[in-house]
């Protein structure tokens, strides 16, 4: 089976609307259609591993959003499903992010470990 | 022809980035040199085939619908697909059936399908090789 890595790096886009991020939604449904599947976020995606997220309470006219997206428990259930999870390290430190706001079970990557992790994928797919 | 088969998933709609663009012209290129192309339109691209899609005259420059010949996403599709017969090769394009159904972008031109994630893998695996282009926003 094919080793796919997708690397995600735009955060929160259309999360409101969609109830989801799509991307992590997109890789989820490949996972349970037994896709070899790795999830690597970078840039400001690296928001996205961090403990306690809550993204409620948005109004507009009147209209209440009422399943607003839950960024923290989809990567949860990634990692449940067995998805390895990395950030990269660099991205982290950028924005002040500490390993004891990160959720368990998510590895970090240097840079240079990131290039040569390249390698063991058949396919890489930047999101 | 021993043509390859190129997969594209793409994310952006008409107009409204470079990317959308690229991906025509990659698909194009690619018919042109024999190579069968198998595109997933998912998000906004799912309205790159709407049929709704129409000229409009241009205020600015005082010119008509006819004088504008607008350029419409929905002509690229079908002429992609023509393009693919003259070349006797295949184009399959898959629009995502949930992000249409969000979007109200259903009713397309001939040629595309309606599709998901499962027909996006089976798309990979059957293909040389597959590249995302994904919208690119600030965030």
């Amino acid at each position: 089976m094919a080793k796919i890595l997708s690397i995600v790096e735009t955060a929160y886009r259309a999360t409101l609307e969609e109830q989801d991020d799509t991307i992590v939604w997109l890789n989820t449904m490949f996972k349970k259609l037994n896709a070899d599947i790795s999830l690597l976020f970078r840039s400001n995606a690296v928001n996205y591993v961090i403990q306690g997220q809550n993204a409620s309470g948005l109004s507009i006219g009147g209209m209440v959003q009422q399943n607003p997206p839950q960024i923290g428990r989809d990567i949860a259930d990634l990692l449940a499903m067995g998805v390895p999870i990395y950030v990269v390290e660099a991205d982290l430190r950028e924005r002040g992010i500490k390993r004891e706001e990160m959720m368990p079970g998510v590895q970090t990557m240097g840079v240079e470990e990131f290039y040569h992790r390249l390698a063991d994928f058949d396919h890489i797919w930047h999101w | 022809m021993s043509g390859k088969i190129l997969t594209l998933a793409i994310m952006d709609g008409p107009y409204e980035s470079t990317c959308s663009t690229t991906a025509f012209r990659i698909i194009d290129a690619a018919l042109r040199k024999g190579h069968s192309v198998k595109v997933f339109a998912y998000e906004g691209a799912v309205s790159l085939t709407m049929k709704a899609q129409k000229e409009h005259p241009n205020p600015a420059h005082g010119t008509s619908a006819e004088d504008e010949h607008h350029v419409l996403t929905k002509r690229w599709v079908e002429g992609l697909y023509e393009l693919a017969k003259k070349h006797h090769v295949d184009l399959d394009w898959v629009n995502c059936g949930l992000c249409v159904d969000e979007r109200g972008a259903g009713d397309w031109v001939v040629g595309p399908t309606r599709g998901g994630p499962a027909d996006f893998l089976t798309m990979v695996e059957n293909s040389t090789n597959t590249l995302v282009i994904p919208s690119k926003r600030n965030s």
